[in-house]
């Protein structure tokens, strides 16, 4: 049953092809994938050397909710999770994109855009394990 | 100049994840609890995304180097093995848990929403570990491949 009230298919779409070009971007000028689980944790090794584009484009991501405010006031979030619960699915996300390569952006936007059989079977398997644990949650605890 | 394009870069991938309700982590659970009153947004996201996506990267693959001259880093990796699958579902786990993946979880950062905060930093903590475990490892193996050859070609 699709929930018509909080579906938003035209900003979504909208927001979606704005990530498409940003990846875009970052691929055909600089030649770098926009994953961002990869760029953060490329940060965490001082061994490769090139800091300054990875902290470029992350305070490009940080910079976007004030810049966003420039132009509307944005929807206040609806967080349901416990500051423990954050701590716990924060280390399963940090540890399980280094140890699978990649995240939503990286395996999901960018490895579905180059057709890699590797992404898909990781995207299916973070979709797979999203859908089991809200599953788990939301109806069964 | 490289740093110049990737602010920019980062900065509208930041406003689309904005403008696509990504960064809430409502829209998310919505889009995982099938069972419940389905929100389908995120596939609409994933669909606009991929398709610039894959016109970018048809073209990106046969450049031989970036606009600027760099050199282009694509992923070389192909095999499905076991650290993808296992660290794949672990990381859809703490996804459905929190509602957050890296890049909305930054930027909810920036826009100082305290849930996002204690994640980042959780996140980076988790990241820690697997590069701590990753070098012990190295030591251990004696690999004879250098670090900066062998890791970053793997990332997605």
């Amino acid at each position: 049953m699709i929930d018509w009230t909080h579906f938003t298919p035209w900003s979504s779409l909208a927001g979606g092809i704005m990530i498409g070009t940003a990846a875009a971007m970052l691929v055909l000028v600089n030649g770098r994938i926009a994953g961002i689980a990869g760029i953060i944790g490329g940060l965490l090794r001082p061994a490769t050397g090139d800091m300054a584009w990875r902290l470029a484009f992350i305070i490009g991501l940080l910079v976007a909710p004030p810049a966003y405010l420039i132009v509307a006031e944005p929807m206040p979030p609806t967080i349901a999770a416990s500051y423990p619960m954050m701590i716990a699915a924060g280390l399963l996300v940090g540890a399980g994109t280094r140890y699978g390569s990649g995240c939503t952006s990286g395996h999901g936007v960018c490895g579905l855009s180059r057709m890699s059989p590797r992404s898909l079977m990781a995207t299916l398997m973070f979709m797979a394990a999203g859908f089991a644990t809200v599953f788990i949650v939301r109806h069964l605890v | 100049m490289n740093a110049v394009w990737t602010f920019l870069a980062g900065l509208l991938f930041g406003l689309g994840l904005i403008v696509s309700g990504m960064t809430d982590p409502s829209k998310i659970i919505g889009f995982l609890d099938i069972a419940g009153a389905w929100d389908p947004s995120l596939a609409f996201v994933m669909g606009g995304a991929v398709l610039v996506g894959l016109v970018a990267f048809r073209f990106a693959r046969r450049r031989t180097a970036s606009f600027l001259g760099g050199a282009m880093h694509l992923p070389s990796a192909r095999q499905i093995d076991r650290p993808l699958i296992i660290g794949s579902l672990a990381f859809g786990v703490g996804w459905g848990l929190a509602g957050y993946c890296p890049g909305p979880a930054v930027v909810a950062f920036g826009a100082g929403q305290e849930q996002a905060v204690v994640f980042v930093v959780a996140m980076i903590a988790g990241m820690a570990l697997y590069e701590a475990e990753d070098r012990l490892l190295h030591a251990r193996r004696r690999r004879r491949i250098p670090r900066e050859l062998s890791d970053v070609a793997g990332d997605a």
